[in-house]
């Protein structure tokens, strides 16, 4: 079966970007880059699979890459961006995927800016969850960090002001989520049916969103205020059948109201977060909050070796029913640490684990960051699941303990 | 009459030497400070590309580039942004600073792979920047409020032994410093540094800062084409490389925001 994997919406707006772009490019190009970086991922599981249809294999390679090019016109005032990614996967069709992560114009003012395009937006300040970061949906497939964003079709306008940035977003369209296919790892028994996705609105996918962030600056404190109106990135998910006739998950999406809030002090080597949501519109739960509030704490220089060690703890509540798309981290303890060796080849290293407070079903986590050279960088990330009782969200995964290795080449 | 008169004689025979025979050589260094940061005053903003070469105690090499914006605020520090080009892997990656006269600066380092702009703590002084020999404190703004002064001499200028120098010490007096004291050496006319020597907390010489290739730029503001660094303790070295100096680009305050990090370019 054959699917286009770029949104319609995505191509469209992509396409808009380039045009509106192109004829400027051609007349005003100041400076053009290109750069960019490909890598090769391989994925160990320590366990056979457990789910029907999964392949047995337990290593599982990928390549990806991502070029970037940055074009500048009107004095440097305009901007010109377009960052394809390519993912192919050799286990998972699912995994396999072609995004446009950003492909936008934009223009800067004196103390304002416009964007029109694909573009990628982060808010918020806490490190285990991030809740208030609602513009971008994520792209599952592509690590299970949840990091990784797909490109959203925007308008987006900012004004930097001395009471703050006021930022208003347009989007229209929306983009699924990714989701692991029959032979990938990392899901549920049943894989999910991306492409017979179903919607509250009668627009379904093509919902015009909007949001608008107000954030600022003020001595150690940095605060943002953000409401969004539009298509739920968090799907729920209910039994159907797919074209072959068999059972799958079908992700329905709701029309939600999201406010938020984002804080975070910074006193001294202490950083005090807080990030809070309130959500109505789910079918079967009309309104819930969640928040993960919790602090970092970093030795500088330790003992004068340079090295920097962070320490995070962060507590993780979420009120929402059984009804509403699922979450892992409904009251939860995330305690980790950051150690940088502040070395020329900026080696890195985090671990973390979050556990819940009733059960104790833990998702433990490590990543690795080495720079060889110039440019080359390796990175290992292990991701493991502990104490898992039946009926934790966290059982269908707890067999796909896994290390990633990824090695990346920029150019 | 005759009795004011004697007075304000006696007024000013005891202010006279205070300002010109009795200036001790604390007074003395804060004075040529404060005269150092007027002369530099009035630059408004500037932009140059710099690159930094670490050299490790076997002489291996490697680079770091970047673009630096340089704001300046008359009644508190300055504020600047750095953007790395160099290396590939962390092309984007910029850090603001709000500097300040008194108290932690603030910072925000901006993270392109997840467009994540981060408030960050500047009580980390003494750690190297980006693996370099240069440190966090090494590179805020100098103002005068960070230090208290002591004149020693006038001698030769390093690098530039045609020119005079005033060679004084300065004490830090942010008590997270890295540093017991500074020995800095300015030139007398112009007040461009050419080196500074720097002391640990054990009071042990750590690192020499030399300063090369001044150039005059906008009338009247010395900056260095090369910088220096060398730490005698560990045998490492960086030498940092300024080009494409401009000044009164007409950045503005605007500019210098965390929620722009995100388009430097």
């Amino acid at each position: 079966m054959t699917r286009p994997s770029i949104h319609r919406t995505t191509l469209a707006a992509g396409a808009l970007a380039a045009t509106l772009a192109g004829t400027a490019v051609e007349s005003r190009a100041q400076d053009t880059e290109v750069s960019g970086w490909a890598a090769v991922e391989v994925r160990v599981f320590t366990e056979p699979s457990r789910h029907p249809g999964q392949d047995p294999q337990r290593i599982q390679p990928s390549f990806m890459f991502q070029p970037e090019l940055r074009a500048d016109f009107f004095d440097g005032a305009g901007r010109l961006t377009i960052i394809p990614y390519l993912r192919v996967d050799q286990t998972d069709r699912e995994r396999s995927h072609l995004d446009l992560r950003e492909a936008y114009v934009q223009y800067l003012g004196d103390s304002w800016d416009v964007l029109a395009g694909l573009g990628k937006v982060f808010w918020g300040v806490t490190e285990s969850r991030h809740l208030v970061d609602i513009i971008n949906q994520t792209d599952v497939v592509d690590d299970v960090d949840l990091e990784e964003k797909l490109g959203q079709p925007m308008i987006n306008a900012n004004m930097h002001t001395e009471y703050g940035s006021f930022g208003l977003f347009v989007l229209p369209g929306f983009r699924e989520a990714t989701s692991p296919g029959w032979d990938g790892r990392l899901r549920a028994t049943l894989p999910v049916e991306t492409h017979k996705a179903q919607y509250e609105s009668s627009a379904k996918d093509h919902h015009v969103d909007f949001a608008a962030r107000w954030a600022h600056n003020l001595g150690d404190f940095d605060i943002g205020l953000a409401h969004f109106w539009g298509t739920s990135r968090e799907p729920r998910y209910g039994l159907g059948l797919d074209d072959l006739g068999r059972p799958v998950l079908i992700p329905f999406y709701d029309i939600i109201h999201q406010s938020s809030v984002d804080l975070q002090a910074t006193l001294g080597a202490w950083l005090l977060k807080f990030e809070g949501i309130s959500r109505w519109g789910h079918r079967g739960d009309n309104h819930f909050l969640a928040a993960v509030a919790g602090f970092e704490y970093t030795f500088f220089d330790l003992f004068e070796t340079g090295t920097d060690v962070g320490l995070l703890l962060e507590y993780l509540y979420d009120g929402r029913n059984s009804l509403a798309p699922p979450t892992a981290n409904d009251d939860d303890i995330f305690f980790g640490s950051r150690i940088a060796l502040n070395n020329t080849q900026d080696t890195e290293f985090l671990v973390g684990a979050i556990i819940d407070r009733h059960n104790q079903a833990t998702a433990a986590r490590f990543e690795a960051d080495h720079r060889i050279g110039d440019s080359w960088k390796i990175e290992v990330e292990g991701q493991f699941f502990m104490n898992v009782p039946v009926g934790d969200n966290l059982k269908n995964v707890t067999q796909d303990d896994h290390v990633q290795v990824r090695l990346f080449r920029y150019f | 009459m005759t009795k004011r008169l004697i007075a304000a004689a006696l007024v000013l025979a005891a202010a006279v030497p205070t300002f010109a025979l009795a200036e001790t050589p604390e007074e003395k260094g804060l004075r040529i400070a404060k005269e150092a940061d007027v002369s530099d005053a009035g630059f408004a903003d500037f932009t140059a590309n710099g690159k930094m070469i670490l050299r490790n105690k076997q002489g291996k090499e490697s680079t770091r580039e970047f673009k630096g914006w340089t704001l300046e605020v008359s009644d508190d520090g300055d504020k600047s942004m750095n953007m790395f080009t160099e290396p590939r892997d962390v092309k984007g990656t910029a850090l603001l600073t709000w500097n300040h006269k008194q108290g932690d600066d603030d910072q925000w380092l901006y993270l392109p792979v997840l467009k994540r702009v981060k408030r960050i703590s500047s009580s980390n002084k003494t750690g190297s920047y980006v693996g370099s020999e240069f440190s966090y404190e090494d590179l805020t703004s100098p103002e005068v409020e960070k230090y208290t002064y002591k004149w020693l001499r006038e001698e030769p200028c390093p690098v530039k032994p045609e020119l005079t120098c005033n060679v004084m010490e300065r004490y830090p007096t942010d008590k997270e410093s890295g540093y017991s004291k500074q020995i800095a050496w300015l030139e007398k006319e112009t007040y461009r540094g050419y080196k500074v020597d720097y002391y640990d907390r054990k009071d042990t010489f750590l690192k020499t800062l030399t300063f090369h290739d001044y150039n005059k730029y906008a009338d009247k503001h010395w900056r260095p084409g090369k910088m220096m660094m060398v730490n005698h303790q560990t045998g490492k070295s960086t030498d940092m490389l300024w080009t494409d100096y401009q000044f009164k680009t007409g950045l503005s305050d605007g500019d210098f925001k965390s929620t722009r990090l995100k388009n430097l370019r």
